[in-house]
């Protein structure tokens, strides 16, 4: 720990009104960052660690106020200064990178505009030179063809670019406190790499000091000196990172370090200790249950002006369409679980979507159970026999309830679209036993979905998936949106209901310790192309393919207690 | 950009086929009788039946359509019978009358409604933002003609701060040479400033009639775009980078509020052109809704398709108009078209 400390946060309180009156999000928390250091600030959601950045900007909503403690930036009193003072200190002195960078930007100002607005807020550049050292922002955050992305808009840029601009926007005026909110939290671990790596090499080189607040163990012990865990608003642990992943104090720590997936462990290992019972023996694969052979899905380059074009019969040149997925073929067995990794745009989701029958293959056959269902056309297929037997799980488990709907209801939705079941009574005992079977109190079932955590949100999702004894389950992302605690209890709920009911899965997902947990067989997808397939461990941890070696690299490799 | 203008345009052709049908339908099964009407209380039947014969009337309806679409094609609208005119000459004569009183009352409500739901969005349960609750809620509450009068009687008739309620212009003054047809930028153009006054002393009444009217739907979409711009996290962002708050709520938040706007904008044009046909009869204003309004009880059917017509062309330019200023303000528009 250096000497000289940059920022010094102090019994920080921060209240919020609410509805249901005002509750304290941020309670005591101490907080030092030394010159030239990194601090990681680790907790999961609620735990109050963005409030606590955001309460040090000053940029708290209009509902939450600093209710007591000190914050001091270099000497100032962060909380007693004047707006104005703070206006001058933000940007130029501490800045703020945000989760999701392309909602972060201005969408209908150009990105080289808005780096210039802050380069000349804080008097860093003029009218003649701000285009020049804009552009010069944009190179340092190693942005090919600067001078063209200057013009961009970022709907124009992906994700990751759209990150390297906001760090251009953070990094311009050259502050002396980065503080990194989930900066990479919804990019490709092959981007978030690239991001981290960057925002790593240009505050070291500028000397500068970062506050990097992260959900993900792996990303703060590879990128941090220190680390604080912060738990519902209260920090638990602080120390060297070495020491906190070495040798975690707090119960809390540890409780989310074995959450954490990482290789080399089983499914029950995430379960705090002596929670666990024993994992279900394998079930050994049986026949071919979904067999995919060529399937081709193609979008056509679209323009505005197309249909008027079409409906004059002028004949326009189409430009060739765009592939989504490019020849896939694979199979899942009875019994057998197969992951579907790849990065986003990849196709994944696209081929899941297909296998679904909620979209319609360009070309290729979906044998399910021997009939090939993707000739069915997928507006027909939601009444059809086979309809019951492949079902999903949907990435958000929040925006996938009806928020009008009682959890009871949506878990009763299919059976009486598709059940056969008759009569309210027989019903709500079949939504009871589901209920149970996922792990849901049967008393939850008459609260809406806002009443509900992310957890039991889940469990509302996988029981209405299940409900009609499917053969086959899509899992898309389901645990991407839960904290580690909540994914390590869903994950070995999949787990357990799979080997009770005999059922398959298709797993879709970016994140491979989670595939190579609950997987038998991984299928790496990139640019709708299959680069390697065959049982997870092996892909995992023998890559053959350039690609795949590439995304297991990228990984920040999470502790090891 | 020529080419969406085209597309646009070219869209727009089934519509306005559609409008030339119904408004000739329409007009044809209304109740009343145009040549009873126009032969007179006393006339006998003959006479009754040649006046039909005489307009035409007599004939199978397809056929009338036909002559109406071949004199369309050809430029004519047909003749007013209450005026004895061509329906194209009353139309564009009177046009610019209505037009300059909907752009006064439009712009007057702009000018006053984007700034308050402005500041209503920013300074929330501020003195302002309840100000903005009740002009809105007045605002829709109150009928377009019950403002009139209620401004006639106060401002003329008690106050007599303002003219009488009696045209474009008072009648002492002269009327400036046709040149846009808006006699506040013709007199200005002539420098004939008395004219200019007293046009704009007749205009005041009501274009703030009408900006009352309209001045409910804009201010509450403002506000309401705004608090959404102003939680987005750009805004939060242009926050954390220490922009000035002048640059925060102008430059960032109000210009990605603007869309909405704009597309009510449109929609409060559309309802102002029917507004206007009220607030042209209470302050004698010889516009093309007057006039509509006279055709209309004297089942003169030329007049009432053509002011339909009329306004299906204005609406749909006006239209045009939107879809293009949403690729000023909006790349992602731009781009996709």
């Amino acid at each position: 720990m250096s000497a000289v400390q940059l920022l010094d946060v102090r019994d920080l309180t921060v209240e919020f009104a609410t509805r249901r009156g005002v509750v304290q999000a941020v309670r005591k928390v101490d907080l030092s960052v030394g010159k030239g250091e990194t601090i990681g600030v680790v907790g999961e959601s609620g735990s109050g660690k963005s409030v606590t950045s955001y309460a040090v900007m000053r940029i708290l909503d209009r509902a939450g106020r600093v209710a007591g403690g000190s914050v001091s930036f270099s000497g100032l009193d962060l909380l007693t200064a004047s707006e104005a003072d703070m206006r001058d200190l933000r940007g130029r002195e501490m800045s703020m990178i945000f989760q999701n960078p392309r909602a972060a930007l201005n969408p209908i100002r150009g990105v080289g505009r808005q780096i210039e607005d802050v380069l000349r807020q804080h008097a860093q550049a003029g009218s003649d030179d701000a285009r020049r050292k804009a552009i010069e922002a944009l190179t340092q955050v190693r942005i090919a063809r600067p001078e063209e992305r200057y013009n961009a808009y970022p709907f124009e840029l992906s994700g990751g670019m759209c990150q390297r601009v906001v760090i251009a926007l953070a990094l311009a005026c050259q502050p002396r406190l980065l503080i990194a909110d989930e900066p990479t939290t919804g990019l490709d671990v092959t981007t978030q790499k690239a991001v981290m790596d960057l925002i790593v090499d240009l505050t070291r080189e500028r000397g500068m000091s970062t506050i990097l607040i992260t959900h993900d163990l792996g990303l703060a012990a590879a990128y941090c000196d220190r680390v604080i865990v912060m738990e519902k608003g209260e920090v638990v642990e602080s120390a060297l990172s070495s020491t906190i992943f070495g040798n975690p104090s707090h119960a809390y720590t540890r409780k989310l370090m074995r959450a954490t997936p990482r290789p080399g462990i089983t499914l029950r290992d995430l379960l705090p200790e002596g929670e666990a019972t024993p994992l279900p023996p394998p079930v050994p694969a049986g026949e071919a249950l979904l067999s995919v052979e060529g399937l081709v899905k193609e979008y056509p380059r679209q323009g505005a002006s197309r249909f008027m074009a079409k409906l004059f019969r002028k004949d326009v040149a189409d430009a060739a369409p765009f592939r989504a997925v490019d020849g896939l073929s694979f199979e899942v067995r009875r019994g057998e679980s197969v992951g579907l990794v790849g990065e986003s745009g990849c196709g994944k989701s696209t081929t899941s979507t297909i296998v679904m029958r909620l979209l319609d293959p360009t070309a290729g056959r979906i044998l399910f159970g021997g009939q090939d269902i993707g000739a069915i056309p997928a507006r027909d297929f939601a009444r059809h026999p086979l309809r019951a037997k492949i079902q999903m799980v949907f990435q958000d488990p929040t925006d996938s309830l009806n928020p009008r709907h009682t959890a009871g209801r949506a878990i009763a939705d299919p059976i009486l679209r598709l059940g056969g079941l008759r009569g309210g009574r027989t019903v709500r005992t079949r939504c009871e036993d589901l209920a149970t079977l996922v792990g849901l109190p049967t008393d939850l079932l008459d609260r809406f979905p806002h009443q509900l955590s992310g957890g039991q949100k889940a469990r509302v999702g996988i029981a209405r998936a299940i409900a009609l004894d499917p053969d086959l389950v899509i899992l898309d992302e389901p645990t991407a949106a839960l904290d580690v605690s909540v994914q390590a209890i869903v994950l070995n709920l999949l787990a357990d209901l799979k080997a009770k009911l005999g059922m398959s899965y298709l797993f879709v997902s970016h994140d491979l310790h989670v595939v190579r947990l609950l997987c038998d067989r991984v299928i790496v997808m990139k640019t709708g192309q299959i680069v390697e397939q065959g049982s997870a461990a092996d892909v995992i941890d023998t890559p053959r393919h350039a690609y795949t070696r590439e995304l297991v690299a990228a990984i920040p490799h999470p502790p090891t207690s | 950009m020529l080419k969406t203008i085209g597309d646009r345009i070219l869209t727009t052709i089934p519509a306005l086929i559609g409008v030339v049908l119904v408004s000739f339908l329409l007009t044809r099964v209304l109740p009343g009788d145009t040549a009873a009407y126009f032969a007179g209380p006393a006339a006998t039947p003959q006479a009754i039946a040649e006046v039909k014969a005489k307009l035409g009337l007599d004939k199978p309806l397809p056929e009338q359509f036909a002559k109406y679409v071949v004199d369309l094609a050809h430029g004519d609208l047909g003749q007013s019978l209450t005026t004895g005119q061509p329906v194209l000459a009353d139309l564009t004569s009177r046009l610019p009358a209505s037009a300059e009183l909907t752009l006064f009352g439009l712009i007057l409500s702009l000018v006053i409604a984007i700034p308050l739901g402005v500041v209503a969005a920013v300074r929330q349960g501020s003195a302002v933002d309840h100000i903005c609750r009740v002009v809105v809620t007045a605002g829709v509450s109150l009928p377009v003609f019950f403002t009139g009068l209620i401004l006639v009687y106060v401002f003329y008739f008690i106050l007599q701060w303002s003219p009488a309620p009696l045209g474009r212009i008072d009648v002492f003054a002269t009327t400036p040479p046709t040149v846009t047809g808006f006699y506040l930028i013709d007199s200005l153009v002539v420098g004939d400033y008395e004219a200019f006054r007293s046009a704009l002393s007749q205009m005041l009444l009501p274009g703030v009639t009408l900006a009352i009217f309209s001045l409910a739907p804009i201010a509450r979409i403002t506000r309401a775009s705004m608090i959404s711009a102003l939680s987005a996290e750009f805004t939060r962002t242009a926050k954390a980078s220490g922009l000035s708050p002048r640059r925060v709520i102008v430059t960032y938040a109000l210009r990605n509020a603007l869309l909405p706007v704009v597309t009510t904008l449109g929609m409060v044009f559309s309802f102002l052109l029917g507004a206007n046909v009220l607030v042209e009869k209470v302050f004698a204003w010889p516009g093309v809704g007057s006039y509509a309004v006279e055709a209309l009880i004297a089942s003169d059917f030329a007049p009432v398709q053509g002011f339909v017509l009329a306004m299906a062309i204005i609406y749909v330019v006006l239209n045009l108009l939107i879809d293009l200023a949403y690729g000023v303000i909006d790349p992602r528009v731009r781009m996709s078209s």
